[in-house]
């Protein structure tokens, strides 16, 4: 039993704390070069945060069907229809509230169609998920071409949710003239804390949630154990449009605006987030706080060259992506390593 | 019924007839509009003050305008075909093929030129080694590393785009210069673009016909370890898919950087992969690897531009589009998936034993 454990450390914690020191030093790194500019406040770790409430929702998310060995690459856009419908509905009178309890059902019929063309009809995820992208970026530019913004005199609800600050009684810094700032946070965060802690409890104690892990390890295995290896999947799916359309509603709290370009490429953003933090693309090993590392790793990687603000704009993406090349190749090589012991 | 049988198991019968229904589209629409029915396959010649005499007509615009999508067809076909996954970075490979070139063709930070700074020659041959290069990367990692082909070409489907944008120099790279513009302009009466696909489509079919490397691929596609154990080296035909679709994907990049004779990296290719992939699938080849059929992928591509050309004409716009594409897609897969067609089968002996 305690080889078992030691083994299963190996492979699977290591990419983990590769993670979290890669943060480590990410992170003290842009200290070190950019303490003058302010990076050193606690505040610029909950900017990064703040920036990323969203994402961690919809790493979440995806995380959640990665574990099944699937794949959704529509988030992005998904968010896109999300915010786009958020700035419309609320631009057209109709309740905040009521926005985004309609974008959330939009979230769920989506995740069922999802969900039912990969789990039951057993297309592959990513032509389905990529079906899925060009129909929410479409939709988005049916529902309106032009960007839309949601001031205060749109929707007052929503713009208080926004501006609302949660502030934090520790970790402030006195600012240059001499006034006390108080760290904070936005409602955003704290939905997207939530998100993380119940799907990190779902994940580790439910039935579904070792369910997903059961499907992603063996899905044969899993349906021979008594498993409905096609409802579960099916239940990843709408799992990840659900958080998705969560992660939207942070989302344009942070953007308060509606536009075609608008998460172009966050699903990139996602799963490099999901397999920087340890998920195998295979499916059957991961876990949502590796993920949030991720997301954490890329929120730095974003911050740090907005505060250099020199490099050009494209390097966050160049950067994102040689990490996930390199996570990738590395996960390749335990795979390889795990097959010659057996 | 045995006409119908062999009606049925021709292979074109999903392009040919998906491209029927979308003719029928448009000579209901021109009816219906008022215009002569036949219009959209009415071809004359025209004047004009750049060009000379060219060929004009919707049917030479759809042929035209597929160029891209052809030429993006016949490399995506040889990756679906031998590891059953699709390259999802061809669009972003291409829009990196054209900065190059157009990069090499300006010199660096050089925002609008008139002038070579290089021969021509070179220019193309940076963005077909581009292709090459983005090619071999993605055939690298699945091939050699055995990563998902759909995972693997993701990390240069994000990135290629931003390194385009870096060679750039974040500006959109003018290089207006006629024997550039040629590319995409006319050859005599005829479009070049055509002539560039003809072009390659004669190669690659010659080099299938004439050679075994087209059976190779497909057996690689159908069972890469039997395969291997037959003695074909199946690593390196899944990496020379991957190169090839990458070198395509440049010549497409080629293509469409000289129609407008910029590099215009945000734009360029931009959801081409989608339109490659579907005309694929919409060539009635399966997206599970394996058997391929190039005529098949070749007049999917076509019926794509003229469904986007269709879809233009009834006025939905070029940003709207995908959500047209993308229900097209997921019929088509519908039809295609296993669980249906059994699902169709039970349903059809449950209908023909009530009927008796």
């Amino acid at each position: 039993m305690k080889a078992n454990s030691k083994k299963s450390f190996n492979s699977n914690t290591l990419l983990l704390v590769i993670t979290i020191v890669l943060f480590c030093v990410l992170y003290v790194g842009g200290c070190i070069a950019y303490g003058s500019k302010g990076f050193t406040h606690f505040q610029t770790f909950l900017n990064i945060l703040i920036t990323n409430a969203g994402l961690i929702c919809v790493a979440c998310g995806m995380t959640c069907v990665m574990l099944t060995g699937g794949i959704d690459i529509s988030v992005g856009a998904l968010i896109a229809m999300d915010c786009m419908m958020l700035a419309v509905g609320m631009e057209k009178g109709i309740g905040a509230v009521t926005m985004v309890l309609i974008v959330l059902l939009v979230g769920v019929v989506f995740g069922v169609v999802q969900g039912f063309l990969v789990g039951y009809l057993e297309i592959q995820p990513f032509i389905v998920s990529m079906a899925g992208m060009f129909f929410c970026r479409g939709m988005t530019a049916v529902i309106c071409t032009d960007q839309v913004s949601i001031t205060e005199k749109i929707n007052a609800t929503f713009y208080k949710w926004a501006n609302t600050k949660v502030t934090i009684p520790f970790g402030g810094y006195v600012n240059n003239k001499g006034k006390y700032m108080a760290p904070y946070v936005r409602p955003g965060v704290i939905v997207a804390i939530l998100v993380l802690i119940i799907i990190f409890i779902m994940l580790r104690y439910t039935k579904f949630g070792r369910s997903l892990y059961a499907v992603g390890g063996s899905a044969q295995s899993a349906a021979m154990m008594g498993l409905n290896v096609k409802k579960i999947k099916m239940g990843a799916y709408m799992l990840s449009s659900i958080l998705c359309s969560v992660g939207g509603v942070c989302y344009c709290l942070n953007t308060m605006a509606g536009s075609v370009t608008q998460a172009l490429g966050l699903e990139m953003d996602a799963i490099s987030s999901a397999v920087i933090g340890g998920t195998l693309l295979t499916g059957g090993v991961g876990n949502v706080i590796g993920s949030f590392f991720g997301v954490l790793i890329n929120g730095t990687i974003s911050s740090i060259v907005k505060t250099n603000g020199k490099l050009a704009s494209s390097w966050p993406n160049i950067l994102t992506a040689a990490l996930l090349f390199i996570f990738i190749v590395i996960q390749s090589i335990f795979a390889a390593v795990r097959a010659r012991r057996k | 019924m045995s006409t119908w049988k062999k009606i049925k198991s021709w292979p074109l019968l999903l392009p040919v007839v998906a491209l029927i229904l979308v003719m029928a589209v448009n000579i209901i629409h021109d009816a219906a509009t008022g215009v002569n029915p036949l219009s959209f396959f009415s071809i004359s010649l025209r004047e004009t003050t750049t060009n000379g005499t060219i060929l004009y007509g919707r049917l030479i615009d759809v042929i035209n305008r597929g160029s891209e999508i052809a030429i993006l067809a016949i490399g995506m076909t040889l990756v679906v075909s031998a590891s059953a996954g699709t390259d999802i970075s061809v669009g972003s490979v291409m829009s990196l093929c054209a900065s190059a070139m157009c990069v090499t063709l300006a010199g660096y930070g050089v925002s609008s030129t008139t002038t070579l700074a290089k021969p021509l020659v070179i220019g193309l041959l940076a963005a077909i080694l581009m292709g090459i290069v983005c090619g071999a990367f993605n055939g690298t990692l699945v091939a050699h590393l055995s990563i998902q082909p759909m995972v693997a070409t993701l990390i240069l489907y994000s990135a290629a785009r931003a390194i385009g944008l870096l060679l750039c120099n974040d500006l959109i790279v003018y290089v207006r210069n006629p024997s550039f513009a040629f590319i995409g302009s006319f050859l005599g009466p005829i479009p070049t673009p055509i002539v560039i696909t003809a072009i390659c489509i004669a190669i690659v079919s010659v080099v299938l016909k004439k050679t075994a490397l087209g059976m190779y691929i497909q057996s690689v596609g159908i069972n890469a370890r039997a395969s291997r154990i037959a003695g074909l080296n199946s690593k390196l035909l899944i990496f020379l898919a991957y190169t090839l679709c990458g070198v395509f994907a440049s010549i497409a990049g080629i293509v469409a950087s000289s129609r407008i004779t910029s590099a215009d990296s945000n734009n360029i290719g931009l959801y081409l992969e989608m339109d490659a992939i579907l005309s694929v699938a919409l060539g009635g080849n399966s997206l599970g690897g394996g058997k391929f059929n190039l005529a098949g992928s070749i007049i999917g591509a076509y019926t794509i531009q003229a469904i986007t050309t269709t879809l233009y004409a009834l006025g939905v716009s070029s940003i709207q589009a995908p959500v047209y594409k993308a229900v097209i897609v997921i019929i088509i897969v519908v039809i295609e998936a296993p669980p249906f067609k059994a699902f169709l089968k039970r349903h059809s002996a449950a209908f023909a034993s009530k009927g008796v």
